[in-house]
């Protein structure tokens, strides 16, 4: 279960829509032993980039031991991720971090943007009641994938499917009920999900996001705000690579 | 047979090669990926008397072959250390140097008094480029009289051999080199990062939320060849070079220079077998070079 570096090879890739791209990978083992809401650590080919782009696993098919990952292109080093094709390498590690706890009760899965993607595996190993909310600016991606694993509702900023508004408007829009809310996306909504859940009195899982160095836990680059002392330096600041990146909404302050 | 063997202060490495602190933490996250026996030695994450928070996030940013950190020395105190991850690196066949930072002469010396009796401890190394200090604001790293004056405390206390690790950001790094040497320490390492700055023009703001952050990497690896290569001129005492070296290629040019250990830090980020290969390439470049001992190679470029 360990976290390994590896050379995996493209499967195929696929634009879903402007800037966002669809990727498999085949990783191997590394396909097995990842859990939902982990992610991998991309390396660039080129070496004037030096630091790991982290990018959350989507999906995996551990029979074909490989990967998928979905993402946004924001800047250099997803933009050359963006031009791979099928065969060619691409140097990983991972699984990273810790991933979302599977719990029984009836579940809210919230997603934002490209907070998407970690949700689908989630979506399929979740072995309870669901309900999934994707939130939107304008145009969709990904929402198929989710429809054979529970209910859907989304939203959008520009009204142009479903609920006007974003992913909470949704939420209390269709009157969406549950015991537990796992949700990743932007930090705003990630503030909202959290008040919504201490208002609710349930609990939340989220996952967070900051700039990383090693990814694996030993340069305290990518540290949130904690609400009990953290394990590694007994301070309050918990290493999202590997004390997260998914939290109780009660342990971090946002 | 070659010896990559080297003497640091009448410490023996088995190979010259170690990471730098702050970029390997105590090792155990790195040795998931390698044995820690296999490198020269260890350099913790800078310890302090007590935990220290660090800085708030963003705490880096990539730069051009590079990046910048104002991680702000976040650590869990010596406490913590001595009881955790001192017992963790005992079990490795590898040297421990403890990096040690402190805001004030007296923090930096309750640390060193604490490790006096830890035999794991080979070697202290005193970080003296932390950007807060007491003494008016200004690092105990860019005044030479402030070298001279802390290596002498620290020397007084100490029980293992003391490393200073000396700032780049000073006019002349010589200057600082022989302060240290003068108030006692038996070893150099350098370089620690360079001050600089980005800023995101789309936010409109800092990329690092402290402002300003050390630069490192390969950006920074003529800089320090330039600096190892001054010192070694100018000072007796032996030198760890280290300042963006990713590949055994790199890490000779430092010992050609003059240093007589190296250090892999950032580039332990991009890929966490870095320092291993570096030790595997320093073997194959001797052979190629057919060089038997490798204190025949450092410090012959003049
Ligand atoms: C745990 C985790 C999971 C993620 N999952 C996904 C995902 O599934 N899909 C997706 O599209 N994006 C995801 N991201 C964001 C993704 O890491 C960044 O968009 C990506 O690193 C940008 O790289 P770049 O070179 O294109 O951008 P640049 O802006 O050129 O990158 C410069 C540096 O900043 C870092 N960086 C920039 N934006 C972010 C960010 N938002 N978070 C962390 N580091 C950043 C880069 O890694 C790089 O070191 C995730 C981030 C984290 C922390
Ligand atoms: C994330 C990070 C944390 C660091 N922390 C410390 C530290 O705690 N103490 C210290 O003396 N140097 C610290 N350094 C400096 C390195 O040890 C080293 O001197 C510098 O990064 C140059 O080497 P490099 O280019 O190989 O990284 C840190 C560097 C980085 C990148
Ligand atoms: S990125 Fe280094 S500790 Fe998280």
């Amino acid at each position: 279960m360990s976290t390994k570096m590896v050379l995996a090879t493209v499967v195929s890739q696929e634009q879903l829509l402007g800037d966002v791209y669809s990727m498999w990978l085949d990783v191997g083992d590394m396909a097995g032993d990842a859990k939902a809401g982990q992610f991998i650590a991309l390396y660039s080919s080129d070496h004037s980039r030096l630091l790991p782009r982290p990018i959350s696993i989507c999906e995996v098919a551990p029979e074909k031991g490989s990967l998928r990952i979905v993402y946004r292109v924001v800047g250099k080093g997803t933009e050359e991720f963006s031009g791979y094709q099928a065969g060619d390498p691409v140097r990983i590690t991972g699984p990273l971090g810790n991933g979302y706890p599977l719990l029984k009760a009836p579940a809210i899965l919230v997603a934002g943007g490209i907070g998407i993607p970690p949700m689908l595996e989630l979506a399929r190993r979740l072995d309870c009641e669901k309900t999934i909310v994707l939130g939107y600016k304008d145009k969709l991606f990904l929402n198929k994938d989710f429809e054979p694993y529970g209910k859907v509702v989304i939203s959008t900023e520009d009204g142009s499917c479903g609920v006007h508004g974003n992913a909470l408007d949704a939420i209390r829009e269709a009157k969406v009920t549950g015991q537990v809310i796992y949700s990743c996306g932007p930090t705003p909504m990630l503030r909202a999900v959290k008040a919504y859940a201490e208002a609710q009195g349930i609990e939340a899982y989220i996952s967070l996001e900051e700039k990383m160095a090693c990814g694996i836990g030993a340069c305290l680059a990518c540290v949130c705000n904690s609400t009990e002392v953290d394990d590694h330096s007994h301070v309050h600041n918990k290493r999202i690579c590997k004390d997260g990146p998914v939290f109780n909404a009660r342990e971090v302050i946002l | 047979m070659i010896s990559t063997k080297v003497n640091l202060a009448g410490v023996e490495l088995k190979n010259p090669v170690m990471v730098a602190s702050g970029t390997f933490g105590s090792g155990a996250e790195f040795s998931e990926f390698f044995d820690l026996s296999g490198l020269g030695a260890v350099v913790t994450k800078g310890v302090a008397n007590v935990p220290w928070p660090g800085n708030p996030a963003p705490r880096i940013a990539e730069t051009p072959s590079g990046m910048l950190n104002a991680i702000g020395l976040q650590n869990p105190g010596i406490d913590v250390f001595v009881k955790r991850d001192l017992p963790f690196l005992a079990d490795y066949d590898t040297k421990v140097i403890v990096n040690v930072c402190g805001h004030s002469t007296e923090e930096y010396l309750e640390v060193v008094e604490r490790l006096a009796d830890e035999p794991v401890v080979s070697m202290l190394e005193i970080n003296i480029s932390c950007p807060n200090v007491k003494e008016g604001g200004i690092a105990f790293g860019t005044s030479a009289k402030a070298v001279e004056d802390i290596t002498k405390a620290v020397k007084a206390r100490a029980k293992q051999p003391v490393i200073m690790k000396l700032s780049p950001n000073v006019t002349d790094i010589t200057e600082m080199a022989r302060a240290a040497e003068a108030g006692g320490a038996d070893c150099l390492s350098m370089i620690n990062t360079i001050t600089g700055m980005k800023i995101d023009i789309e936010r409109q703001t800092f990329a690092i939320a402290n402002k300003t952050g050390g630069l490192s990497g390969p950006a920074i690896r003529p800089v320090a060849v330039r600096m190892v290569y001054q010192t070694a001129q100018a000072v007796r005492i032996p030198i760890i070079g280290m300042g963006g070296i990713t590949c055994a290629e790199d890490a000779i040019e430092f010992l050609l220079a003059g240093a007589t250990a190296v250090s892999v830090g950032t580039a332990s980020f991009n890929d966490p077998f870095t320092a291993m290969n570096v030790v595997t390439g320093i073997e194959a470049y001797m052979t190629r070079h057919h060089v038997a001992d490798i204190n025949d190679l450092i410090g012959i470029v003049k």
